[in-house]
């Protein structure tokens, strides 16, 4: 009796976690079942039978994606917004480029680093400027846009530059256990893993939340937020220097205009990936699904022979689509006005 | 000692006048490129014909950021702007066999619909701004490279060519006669009719206008609607001076677009600034490109000195204004 009443407890509670869970993260798990049905019609559309080599295509188109989408969405979430991604991006993909062609494959290494930290350098210092000059998000990223696609240009004017090859393996050929798993993947959930885990509960990490949820609130609570906002920024370059890095890897070589289509495309995959625009809600883990769900959608306009322009189309409206929806669901839940 | 101003005083100056002070800025950068141009051995820059040039550059800037101008008063930003008026050139030549008044009226119309397909996402379905005008200027850009793959005779009629090229009384733009009475009616529109109330009334608190009775999404929609129809007559203009469309033509006004705006004094969140500052900045900007030409700046740098002169003014900006309040 007891135990029978113990089990209907359980499985009560077991269906409410559940249920929370998919309450909570419903928008995220959709994103995934997206990605799910695309892949298995992608492999129904192939003609070679489909295979790990197509996962790995994949995962080198998504990845600086994916780095993008991560950068813009640790600002969205806190309130802000960053024009500035795709530019930063350039200019990180230039400078390792240019200076990577010829290091030994350790010296590239330690060279990803440093620059690794200068983007982050970058981005906190378009936080300084926005915290310091009060001036709009939205106008400052759009200036440091600028003012970093004019850095890459002084870099380098026409793409050029090369990598180790063996860098360039780490996200075009590696696999990691399984060839069913991309090294590139496999950096990806590292780079979320140490760089965004283990700071999402701890106290900077939960400042991020306050201040987009309420700026005004999360000061009263004693949350520093001219610093929490500088943070931000500091991890959208973080991002913004490892997309580079991986445009680099991707690619082979350092092209000034190769971070450009990022800037509207990181906003379109943390929107689809479920970050409000108003901040405060959502997390990483959505918008790289949604980078991997656009870059798959790309590749499959490819292969039916759509003119890749209305692939163009369809990700502008799209993306307005999307946010449309987004925009009613929160309002059916009463938080905007 | 009282001689120099203190510190609130040219706040206030600023706060109060930005118009004193940024034609100031604009006559500054005139002399100063006059100099460099002297030093350089190239003769004087600040001549009647270089003046009429500046306005003849100035007013494409001028009309893409009109519309910017009344978006940006409600507190929006229209991102589409540039690809609008390469719409609007790309039209031109496509149906400039079909005559200079059939051509100029399919780009006015395409841009319009664009502005009002901007307009219902803002203001009927409150689309962040924002995402809206930057995902219609992806659709239209799309929609407009597939049509520019295919067969047709390009013409840029004369008509276009002389307004957007030629002067008058040697010294006047015809482009001066799109511009002037644009610029005069919005100015005037803004200040003393309805509708311009209106506008600043939504930018400055959208839902106490809503209380008050403003159809705000009817205002929001006529904003965007316009700077839809002023970016494509600016793409008219642009396409009449360079005598060719691409599909490139329109982007390097983008960011002078909203620069021009700020510089102009008008605030991002809305409620606060008007047409006559932005006039300005396009015209202050226009000189400095001019500037950057003679001192044979790269692109790299040009890039980079737009983005800090936006930026440092956007910076006063909110001094003064945080100042003032």
């Amino acid at each position: 009796m007891t135990s029978a009443a113990a089990g209907v407890a359980a499985a009560i509670d077991r269906r409410g976690t559940l249920r929370r869970l998919v309450r909570r993260h419903g928008w995220t798990i959709g994103v995934y079942l997206l990605l799910l049905a695309l892949v298995l019609y992608w492999r129904g559309q192939t003609k070679l039978p489909w295979g790990p080599f197509d996962v790995q295509s994949l995962a080198i188109d998504a990845l600086p994606f994916a780095f993008a989408a991560c950068g813009q969405a640790v600002v969205i979430l806190s309130g802000g917004i960053d024009l500035s991604v795709g530019s930063l991006m350039s200019l990180a993909n230039v400078v390792s480029a240019k200076y990577m062609l010829h290091m030994s494959f350790t010296q590239a290494l330690l060279f990803s680093l440093a620059v690794i930290a200068g983007s982050a350098l970058a981005g906190a210092l378009t936080g300084l400027v926005t915290v310091v000059t009060r001036v709009a998000d939205i106008i400052v990223t759009l200036a440091m846009l600028f003012v970093w696609a004019g850095a890459a240009l002084a870099v380098l004017q026409v793409p050029g530059g090369g990598a180790p090859l063996r860098y360039q393996n780490l996200v075009q050929f590696d696999t990691v256990l399984t060839k069913w798993l991309p090294s590139a993947i496999a950096i990806l959930l590292v780079a979320y893993a140490v760089l965004w885990l283990t700071v999402r509960r701890t106290k900077p990490g939960l400042g991020l939340y306050a201040i987009g949820s309420s700026r005004s609130a999360a000061y009263l609570a004693g949350v520093h937020v001219s610093r929490s906002r500088i943070l931000a920024y500091a991890y959208s370059g973080l991002f913004a220097g490892l997309g580079g890095l991986a445009l680099t890897a991707a690619s082979g070589i350092g092209d000034p205009n190769a971070g450009s289509i990022y800037t509207l495309n990181s906003v379109a995959a943390v929107v689809l990936g479920g970050v409000s625009l108003l901040g405060g809600v959502g997390g990483l883990i959505g918008p790289i699904g949604a980078a991997f769900v656009l870059t798959l959608v790309k590749t499959l306009m490819i292969l039916k022979g759509v003119n890749q322009n209305y692939a163009q189309v369809f990700q502008g409206a799209l993306i307005v689509l999307v946010v449309m929806v987004g925009g009613l669901a929160i309002r059916q839940k009463g938080k905007g006005t | 000692m009282t001689a120099i101003p203190s510190r609130p005083q040219l706040r206030r100056l600023f706060g109060d006048n930005p118009a004193v002070v940024l034609t100031l800025v604009f006559v500054g950068i005139f002399v100063l490129t006059d100099i460099v141009n002297r030093a350089q051995g190239d003769g004087a820059f600040l001549t009647p014909r270089q003046v009429s040039t500046t306005f003849l550059f100035a007013a494409v800037l001028g009309l893409m950021s009109a519309g910017q101008t009344l978006v940006m008063l409600t507190g929006g930003v229209d991102l589409s702007v540039a690809t609008t008026s390469t719409t609007g050139a790309f039209l031109i030549s496509r149906f400039g066999t079909h005559g200079s008044g059939a051509a100029i009226g399919i780009a006015l119309a395409v841009g319009l619909l664009i502005g009002v397909a901007n307009g219902i996402g803002v203001a009927v379905f409150r689309v962040n701004p924002l995402i809206m005008t930057l995902g219609v200027s992806t659709i239209t850009l799309g929609l407009l490279t597939v049509q520019a793959q295919k067969q047709f005779t390009s013409l840029v009629p004369g008509l276009v060519v002389t307004i957007g090229s030629q002067r008058f009384l040697t010294y006047v733009p015809y482009d001066l006669l799109v511009w002037a009475p644009v610029a005069a009616l919005i100015i005037l529109g803004l200040r003393y009719s309805g509708i311009g109330r209106m506008i600043y009334a939504v930018g400055d608190n959208p839902v106490a206008s809503r209380l008050a009775g403003v159809r705000v999404w009817q205002v929001l929609l006529v904003v965007y609607a316009l700077s839809g129809l002023l970016s494509a007559a600016a793409g008219v203009l642009l396409v009449g001076f360079n005598d060719a469309a691409d599909l490139g033509i329109g982007s390097p006004f983008l960011l002078p677009s909203v620069a021009a705006v700020v510089i102009g004094g008008t605030s991002i969140f809305g409620g606060l600034g008007g047409y006559a500052g932005t006039v300005l900045g396009a015209l202050i900007l226009t000189v400095l490109d001019s500037l950057l030409t003679i001192l044979n700046a790269s692109q790299a740098v040009r890039q980079i000195i737009y983005g800090l002169i936006v930026l440092a003014l956007a910076a006063i900006y909110a001094r003064a204004t945080a100042a003032s309040e």
